[in-house]
């Protein structure tokens, strides 16, 4: 008789009661194509569920209250003073409770590695075509996770009512006081009042940030993989045997499987380290927020920073027409700034098919140098960005390095566009250079083979 | 006796035959895996790992356990976890690397389905085969759909005062109100001295409140620059401003006092988030930064006891611009 | 000539002209008397002061309003001296703000060229044009840490930050105050050089000004529970973590797993 393999009574328990087995039979040979770039939006997801488990234990200690209350706990400094309770509560967290601290950096670490990660995976998709045909909806999705990401985080330390939060939350009011024709409604909708609003306002950022917001993004999460899966991940040409019909990778069992768990527990093992080991956002230190208090070298967390950055670059006007205010002035770099990125992102999968008249389907990714005007409009758009969000830190700059502010305002006001413009030519450039020094080393080879099939066949002709 | 024999021997030749078939068949079925060669040492590395990161994650709950919440250092806590985290992570890159093969398989991209494609389409149409009125349905559907809609939007509006802006433009400052300072105590025309700077409230209101706080500064009344309308609102040069910048809400923590004026900049108002600056001096006009509209003045009159009181609501409404914020005046 | 002396014979040239031009400027270091004294004295300053300051503060302190050319050929303007008692020029004197080099640039801490006894003498002669203020005694020990946070952030950290690692007001540089002494924080709170407000002690009293300095001496080291404290900043330094020490580590994790192995 054959022996009974133990894992045969598991798996047609399973079968008998789902059905399963041939889906799960594709799932285990399910292929991964093989590269390191390919990972970056695993290492996005790990984040996010260390996010989600820290995130629940913080909800277990936090009181979203702005009721007042006199802090008398272990923290000496703020001894006597009136604070929130919501507040107070995140000073328990993180002296009172034991790994409480750990816990709450190791979230705000995880919500900037998410970010982080999230660009870099944003980079490779544009800079490699993958969002073209089919994947456009997997992009679309892609970015309003990411859109949706940026205001989950911003709730997410602006809960604590702190000094520098608080600070924040005044300069949203004022973005959103700034939309035009609806600004005015919009605010007092949000915040039920005038800032700093009522306190329900303080309940609809907490069930923003850890029901409303969470879900959106796991549903999109769900959604982008399940689109992935569908269509197959890209593949980039690493042999004539890769094309658009043929994929070639690792199955996920047993190849990718100790792999993405491996990532796993790395990305986890780097946030809890960072929890550990590096500071984030001591609200101790900053103090109790009031909205007639404010310090200077105040910033938002640094997937914002493109905002402060665009707010402090523009020129001061509110746009009038007699006595009705159009167009405030933080409206441009608090709220069009974004919303256009979003807009160019957006579109570029069906401006770029305009453009390059091609419809058909890509399963093969590009090499950045492949399509030299994708690459150089993304070096130049980055660019563009990553200078009004450079502009930012040019207050820390000055009362470090003594670079004084209002050259970097004006060189930055210029470089914004200058650089872009330069970096897109020249980008372009580099990229055609590189595909013709291929084209050369190509031909080369080619006449090397036929010299040596030439001379293989006169010396047998000699014999 | 000789056929027993002989139905016993076909017997055991039938049962050995199979026997040896069952081997044969099992060495010839095709492997779905591809066999590898064991590597005992990648396994004796794996056993390490995992027996590092087992000391690591006891390691953190005798932490917890030992230290009292005052003395437990972050650190070691952090370093426990993330440690056993990144040696768990080290054992499965090696069982990756070295213990499972790593196969490189084919496979076919999926196809557009062109057939069910149609079935779809053709399914969803010849359903509506007994319709007559398609878009009539259509429109009263869509009609019925939009109205339950917006019914359903309909109690946001309770979020807020949405259709009744007015609050935007309130504050609590009333003519005759005494300016108090944080801890509520008033402010004397005496105490305010040039070269500094103070926050004060209206007495009994909520400091809270984006009208509340102002800045108050004493100037030389020679250097003002105020509108003919203002011009009693700064006894002895003293003025007050709104504390809440006229750009996107924060508070204008920084006064920028010179010390020589032939060299140095004249006094300002400074917002620390984006640099707007105010000139107390001028009605509050923007000299720099991004702020589109002057600060908000409050008027202030000196009483016979020689305390500071609000001479009147602000010039303006406080706080960020919005659509009719130069429509309106301070409430 | 060979590549070699031509190399030398300009670096030789540059070194001359530049040392020649180096000692064409006019002098920014002190201008002393020939012999001093060993002790301090109001003497000692008044010859300080007519070297040093008389150019922008004028004979006896009493102010040059518009800029002018002084000895030297140098552009002077300052405020006067008369009734800033001892506490002012204690203050810009030891934090090496004056002498300033330039009567348009701001203030700075700089190398203090001056020595302790010149100082007191200086101090001592200024003091001595009119009454003032004298140097302030401060007990920071004697406050309390939470009510100078309070007042600190009320009313300073606007310019210096909540903890006091100094920003940026229009127009200048705040200075940060991990360096500062105790004494230094009480005469900068009182006279508020350059641009700073100035607090009497109707605003802050003395036990409250205690308090504050208490608070600024603890923000020398700040309670950083939570590890490294990069800066204490806040999210620029964060950011740049995020991005320069978990990102690669991030990557090269990334790179490792996904090489192929042929097994």
């Amino acid at each position: 008789m054959a022996e009974r393999d133990p894992l045969e009574d598991p798996v047609h328990f399973v079968e008998e009661r789902t059905a399963a087995a041939p889906l799960l039979r594709g799932a285990l040979r399910y292929l991964f194509p093989d590269h390191w770039s390919f990972l970056l939006g695993e290492v996005a997801l790990y984040a996010f569920i260390v996010l989600v488990a820290t995130g629940i234990y913080l909800a277990l200690f936090f009181d979203p209250s702005t009721a007042k209350t006199v802090y008398h706990g272990p923290y000496g400094p703020l001894d006597g003073q009136q604070m929130s309770a919501a507040y107070k509560s995140l000073l328990d967290i993180s002296f009172t409770y034991k790994a409480g601290l750990l816990i709450r950096q190791t979230h705000h670490w995880a919500a900037d590695v998410f970010l982080v990660s999230f660009v870099m995976h944003l980079m490779r998709v544009f800079f490699t075509g993958a969002y073209r045909k089919p994947r456009e909806l997997t992009w679309i999705i892609g970015l309003l996770m990411l859109f949706t990401a940026l205001p989950e985080g911003f709730l997410g330390y602006s809960l604590g009512d702190d000094l520098l939060s608080g600070m924040g939350i005044a300069i949203a009011y004022g973005v959103a006081l700034s939309i035009p024709v609806i600004g005015g409604p919009l605010a007092l909708a949000i915040w039920g009042a005038p800032f700093p609003g009522k306190p329900e306002f303080w309940s609809r950022m907490y069930i923003a940030h850890v029901f409303l917001l969470p879900i959106l993004i796991g549903t999109l999460i769900a959604i982008h993989l399940a689109l992935v899966a569908l269509r197959h991940h890209t593949q980039f040409k690493e042999s004539p045997r890769h094309t658009d019909r043929r994929l070639i990778g690792v199955p996920l069992f047993p190849g990718q499987t100790p792999r993405s768990l491996a990532l796993m527990f790395a990305a986890f093992g780097v946030l809890f380290l960072l929890g550990g080991l590096v500071q984030i956002n001591p609200i101790w230190q900053w103090g109790p927020y009031h909205p007639y208090l404010g310090t200077n070298g105040a910033q938002p967390d640094w997937y914002l920073g493109w905002l402060i950055g665009a707010l402090r670059l523009m020129p001061g006007f509110d746009v009038t027409i007699g006595h009705i205010t159009l167009v405030p002035n933080p409206f441009w770099g608090g709220a069009l700034f974004p919303l256009f990125v979003l807009m160019v992102l957006a579109v570029f999968p069906w401006v770029e098919r305009r453009f390059t008249k091609d419809y058909a389907f890509h399963n093969v990714a590009d090499r950045p140098r492949d399509a030299p005007t994708r690459t150089a409009f993304g070096v130049a758009f980055l660019s563009w960005v990553f200078l009004i969000f450079a502009f930012g830190s040019a207050d820390r700059l000055f009362v470090l390095y003594g670079l004084s502010y209002d050259i970097q305002l004006y060189a930055f006001r210029i470089g914004i566009w200058v650089v872009p413009a330069v970096l897109f030519v020249l980008t372009r450039r580099i990229c055609r250079d590189l595909q013709a020094a291929e084209r050369v080393e190509e031909i080369q080879h080619a006449a090397e083979e036929e010299v040596a099939r030439e001379r293989l066949e006169a010396h047998a002709g000699i014999t | 006796m000789k056929r027993l024999l002989r139905w016993v021997v076909a017997l055991g030749a039938l049962l050995y035959g199979r026997m040896l078939r069952r081997r044969r068949e099992k060495r010839e079925r095709r492997r779905i895996v591809p066999a590898g060669t064991p590597e005992r040492s990648a396994e004796n590395l794996v056993l390490a790992l995992l027996g590092v990161a087992t000391l690591f994650a006891i390691g953190f709950i005798v932490a917890y356990a030992e230290y009292s919440p005052r003395s437990l250092p972050n650190e070691l806590l952090g370093i426990c976890l993330g440690m056993c985290f990144l040696f768990i992570a080290a054992a499965l890159a090696v069982v990756a690397k070295r213990l499972v093969v790593t196969e490189e398989l084919e496979d076919k991209y999926p196809k557009v389905h062109e057939e069910e494609q149609l079935q779809v389409a053709e399914i969803v149409h010849e359903s509506g085969g007994r319709i007559t009125r398609k878009r009539l349905l259509m429109g009263a559907g869509a009609a019925a759909g939009g109205a339950l809609a917006a019914a359903l939007g309909t109690p946001a509006a309770s979020l807020g005062p949405v259709w009744h802006t007015a609050p935007l433009d309130q504050s609590p400052w009333r003519r005759g109100k005494r300016l108090v300072d944080e801890d509520d105590r008033p402010y004397s025309a005496d105490t305010i001295e040039q070269g500094s700077f103070y926050t004060a409230f209206p007495e009994g209101a909520d400091k809270d409140r984006l009208g509340a706080a102002v800045v108050v500064v004493r100037l030389d009344p020679n250097g003002l620059q105020l509108p003919a309308a203002r011009a009693t609102w700064a006894p002895e040069g003293i003025v007050a401003y709104s504390k809440i910048c006229t750009h996107a809400g924060c508070a204008i923590a920084l006064y920028r006092k010179p010390t020589f004026p032939t060299l140095e900049p004249h006094a300002a108002l400074v917002c620390p988030c984006h640099y707007s600056t105010f000139d107390p001096a001028r009605a509050g006009a923007v000299i720099y930064g991004p702020a589109g509209r002057p600060l908000p003045q409050l008027p202030l009159l000196i009483d016979d006891a020689g305390m500071m009181r609000a001479g009147g609501n602000f010039s303006g409404p406080v706080g960020p611009s919005w659509w009719a914020v130069r429509d309106h005046k301070a409430d | 000539m060979s590549a070699r002396t031509r190399l030398v014979a300009v670096a030789a040239l540059v070194l001359f002209v530049g040392t020649g031009v180096a000692l064409a400027q006019p002098q920014s270091g002190i201008v002393r008397p020939t012999f001093e004294p060993s002790a301090p004295s109001v003497q000692l300053g008044a010859e300080l002061y007519a070297g040093n300051c008389a150019t922008c503060h004028g004979i006896d302190g009493s102010g040059v309003s518009t800029p002018r050319r002084g000895a030297g050929g140098v552009l002077g303007a300052g405020p006067p001296l008369r009734r800033v008692g001892a506490l002012a020029p204690d203050l810009y004197l030891r934090l090496g703000y004056m002498p300033l080099s330039s009567i348009h640039s701001e203030p700075e801490s700089e190398r203090v060229l001056l020595s302790d006894k010149e100082i007191r003498s200086l101090v001592a002669y200024v003091a001595s044009l009119g009454a003032g203020p004298g140097i302030p005694h401060p007990a920071p020990s004697t406050g309390g840490i939470s009510e100078g946070v309070h007042l600190f952030t009320e009313h300073c950290a606007g310019c210096h930050q909540v903890l006091a690692r100094g920003g940026f007001v229009t127009g200048a540089r705040v200075p940060p105050l991990q360096t500062v002494s105790p004494t230094q924080i009480a005469e900068a709170v009182r006279v508020g050089p350059y641009l700073m407000p100035r607090f009497s002690a109707g605003e802050i009293s003395d036990s409250q000004l205690n308090s504050i300095i208490k608070y600024i001496l603890s923000t020398r080291h700040p309670d950083n529970r939570g590890g490294w404290g990069i800066g204490n900043i806040g999210p620029i330094p964060e950011g740049l973590v995020a991005w320069w020490i978990a990102a690669p580590f991030l990557l090269f994790t990334c790179r490792v797993l996904a090489k192929r192995f042929r097994g």
